[in-house]
């Protein structure tokens, strides 16, 4: 198998079988620590007879690899639970039901997921917009003053914590301007304009802070790629620098700039805690902090695994787009 | 009004002065080599030609003109209006001199844009139509590759491509050929004498090798110390040379017309190699590099193993020092005993760990061999260093203190530090100048006699091995094509490929020069 196509299904199979090894080590992980499962999720007064009860019910009592066999059964093709008195189907990808209220996790996920996915996203295109910008204009006025000033400026957007900026924006851009509503989350498919003006102060906090390793980046990249020996030929050969920075330099910069942006996005789908917790937004960094709270194993396994699974995809398409804008790439 | 005019330049990097008081002039359609060792300042002159140190902090001094344009003084619109248009360059690596992310032919349609009013459409014609000068086979198809498609020659020959695009009247080559291998060297020579004979154009070549100059122009200038040591006509500069530097940098450069001063050879066999094998990867990518080779080393002679870019000579060095396994066939030591060989590498700036001081790394065989003896360790080390020239005082400075040459003499007397029977030297020379180079062939050659060591010299310099060698092996996609002693390989060659390896020598004669030029011709028509 060779050329691009081969590139792809070859990455596309990598990307399988490490989804697969993440779940064997979450479920391992979580389930394999010490810790009475079944009396955490009967609740304190219960007796030993209920709490024996409940560990038949959530099959505590079988070998792990049989649960974790069900488990990998009821993603692939899902799974009947009986809860007592009725059975319940629980169709593919089942990840399980809660300990608390016997929802299933799968539904909750797809509650909060929206949420999450607008708000990374959302920020994701300011936060390129913004840091890939301000990394151009520091490499193209390097040594300037004007170099020196978004220098101090980005290092402080590294410095400071999302809730401090989050907070600023919300007192003066809502409270003391009145210029927009305090967040409240409105889905995409209900009211895009809503959705839109309610997002834009997370959004604008979040990517304000991607924004400055963004900026960073992209100005040490091309600050590199500057002092390689082909930019050299291009200015023995009267290119002016515009063409130099805009064309020669900043291609040199892509190949960090979406592997940063993978990792980013990846992490931010369940690891944008603080901002969803500073504007109220219901996402899955959000129930993660609280499943973790109440010992909720199947939720947190479910959470853990999806967050796993968006590092991994976001990494999958990093790399065919590192193909893309690097051919030599291919060959390895 | 001359080509180029240079009046008492001067460039200085901080306290550094590159270049000191430089005067000369280039006449329309002339060729000028200006030769020199590193740092003597010849490429900083080629970089002033063009204005590049401008804005780069560098103190210029003096005047440059170039085409008519004063370098110094000309506004940054004009400047970039001579860069390419009218003097065109091209650099030593032709790797990193061009953009990667880039098609070949994009690139040099974008620098044609820039000069010329001219249609995205048009200048990619004009793209393919001078790499098609060039030589480039089938350039409409290739046009559209990327620089890492290209072999080492091809993207040599597409920047020259790139520097013909604008029909300029002045040509920089810094070092154009350096990257190459010895026939691929020969080709872009050919090349650039083809073009000037064709277009009129003046050529300015920087370069450390007297034969690359010899080959290619008409006046030389010799340069040490940023300043100009002698100018002349080529013939006249080489075939009798005024200045005593001259005479010592024409007397270090290693000839391949010159036989060797025999050494002790014996018949002792110290190594002995048969039907060598080596293969890298597996299933279809499997590769071989070293195929069926079978030496016989003995005591007290050179073996010179000769080849180009991956003709497999480094990977039989490795295999006969024990850092690789062969694939199939063996090595056997002569007479039983352990072979004890040892290996000098190529670049001695890497191959010494840098945090360390050298005599810790001197010392470094010893300790694997198990001795514990602190104070035998450092008087063994004390007594290396001075036996190759350096000082027992020099064992706790670190490889930066050192110039190249002595580095190399560092890693030589590493290699002494087991006694060995055998030193295998992967280019031991390749990144020295001349004159250093010929200090350390001449300290291998004075360690072989005092102590009886086998040497085998891999290297990709023809003259340079035969300057150190008894016998001779070529080596060709992992094959020796010919083997022998080495007056016999390199005055009466019998194989085809030996022949033209030979031919591409640069000569030091410009005559010489002139009918290898020929005699290449009709190699390469057959």
């Amino acid at each position: 198998m060779s050329g691009f196509g081969g590139f792809v299904l070859r990455r596309a199979v990598g990307t399988v079988i490490t989804l697969l090894a993440i779940s064997v080590i979450v479920y391992v992980v979580f389930y394999a620590t010490p810790g009475n499962v079944a009396q955490i999720t009967c609740g304190p007064r219960c007796s030993p007879e209920q709490v024996h009860q409940v560990a038949q019910q959530l099959r505590l009592d079988d070998p792990l690899y049989v649960r974790y066999w069900h488990f990998l059964q009821g993603i692939l093709v899902g799974q009947d639970f009986s809860t007592g008195t009725s059975v319940e189907h629980c169709s593919a990808p089942c990840l399980g039901l809660s300990y608390q209220g016997d929802t299933q996790v799968t539904q909750l996920i797809l509650a909060k997921l929206p949420v999450s996915l607008s708000l990374v996203f959302g920020a994701m295109v300011l936060w390129l917009i913004l840091g890939v910008g301000t990394g151009i204009l520091s490499a193209w006025r390097r040594g300037r003053l004007t170099e020196r000033v978004l220098t101090g400026i980005t290092l402080a957007g590294v410095a400071t914590p999302v809730f401090v900026i989050g907070l600023v924006l919300m007192i003066v851009v809502c409270g003391q301007l009145q210029l927009l509503p305090f967040p409240q989350y409105v889905g995409l498919t209900d009211d895009p304009e809503q959705w839109a003006w309610n997002l834009l102060l997370p959004w604008l906090s979040l990517a304000l802070i991607e924004a400055a390793a963004f900026a960073r980046l992209t100005r040490a990249a091309m600050l590199e790629t500057l002092a390689e020996d082909h930019i050299r030929t291009f200015r023995a050969y009267g290119v002016g620098e515009r063409s130099i920075i805009g064309r020669h330099a900043l291609r040199g910069a892509f190949a960090p700039i979406i592997a940063l942006n993978a990792n980013n996005v990846g992490s931010a789908v369940g690891g944008a805690v603080l901002t969803e917790t500073l504007f109220g937004l219901p996402g899955i960094g959000q129930e993660l902090v609280h499943a973790v709270n109440v010992v909720d194993l199947p939720v947190v396994v479910g959470m853990v695994l999806v967050i796993g699974f968006f590092v991994v995809i976001a990494n999958a398409v990093a790399d065919v787009l590192y193909a893309v804008a690097d051919r030599r790439v291919v060959l390895v | 009004m001359s080509l180029v005019e240079v009046t008492d330049l001067t460039v200085g990097f901080g306290s550094l002065r590159a270049v000191d008081g430089l005067s000369f002039r280039l006449e329309k359609g002339a060729a000028l080599g200006l030769v020199g060792e590193s740092g003597s300042g010849k490429s900083t002159v080629a970089s002033a030609l063009l204005g590049l140190h401008r804005g780069t902090g560098a103190d210029v001094g003096g005047s440059v003109r170039v085409a008519g344009i004063d370098v110094q003084e000309a506004p940054d619109a004009e400047l970039r209006r001579l860069r390419g248009g009218k003097a065109a360059m091209v650099f030593q690596d032709p790797l990193s001199s061009l953009d990667p992310y880039y098609a070949v032919g994009d690139q040099i349609a974008e620098v044609y844009r820039v000069h010329v009013k001219a249609s995205r459409r048009a200048a990619r014609a004009r793209a393919v139509e001078v790499l098609d000068r060039v030589g480039i086979p089938d350039a409409a198809r290739r046009a559209r590759s990327r620089p890492h498609e290209f072999s080492g020659g091809m993207r040599q020959r597409a920047l020259i491509a790139m520097a013909l695009a604008c029909e300029p009247d002045l040509l920089i080559a810094d070092e154009p050929t350096t990257a190459l291998d010895v026939t691929v060297q020969a080709q872009i020579l050919d090349l650039l004498h083809t073009l000037r004979e064709e277009t009129g154009m003046g050529l300015l070549l920087v370069t450390h090798d007297v034969g690359v100059a010899a080959e290619s122009v008409d006046e030389i200038l010799v340069m040490r110390h940023g300043r100009a040591v002698e100018h002349g006509l080529v013939g006249a500069v080489l075939g009798a040379p005024a200045q005593a530097y001259t005479q010592e940098l024409l007397g270090a450069v290693p000839r391949v017309d010159a036989p060797r001063t025999a050494s002790a050879v014996t018949e002792e066999v110290v190594l002995e190699a048969s039907g060598l094998r080596r293969e890298f990867g597996r299933g279809k990518k499997a590769f071989v590099a070293v195929d069926d080779v079978s030496l016989t080393i003995h005591r007290g002679e050179t073996l010179g193993i000769v080849g180009e870019s991956g003709s497999g000579k480094t990977t039989l060095g490795r295999m006969l020092v024990g850092l690789l396994e062969p694939t199939a066939g063996e090595i056997k030591p002569g007479g039983g005993v352990r072979p004890d060989v040892q290996m000098v590498f190529q670049d001695p700036v890497s191959s010494l760990n840098p945090r360390r001081s050298v005599g810790e790394s001197i010392a470094d065989p010893l300790r694997a061999q198990g001795e514990r003896d602190e104070g035998r360790i450092r008087g063994r080390v004390r007594e290396l260093l001075e036996r190759v020239g350096l000082e027992a005082a020099h064992y706790d400075r670190y490889p930066h203190e050192f110039s190249g040459g002595q580095r190399q003499r560092v890693g030589i007397a590493r290699a002494l530090a087991a006694d060995p029977r055998v030193i295998v030297c992967d280019e031991p020379v390749s990144a020295l100048d001349v004159t250093t180079q010929a200090q350390v062939v001449a300290l291998l050659a004075e360690l072989q006699r005092e102590l009886g060591l086998a040497l085998v010299f891999v290297a990709h310099d023809l003259a340079v091995v035969r300057q150190v060698s008894d016998r001779v092996a070529v080596m060709r996609r992992g094959r020796i094509v010919e083997y022998g002693p080495a007056d016999e390989v390199y005055e009466s060659p019998r194989d085809p490929y030996t022949k033209q390896l030979l031919a591409a020598v640069p000569a030091l004669d410009p005559e010489v020069a002139a009918q290898r030029r020929t005699a290449r011709r009709q190699l390469t028509a057959v």
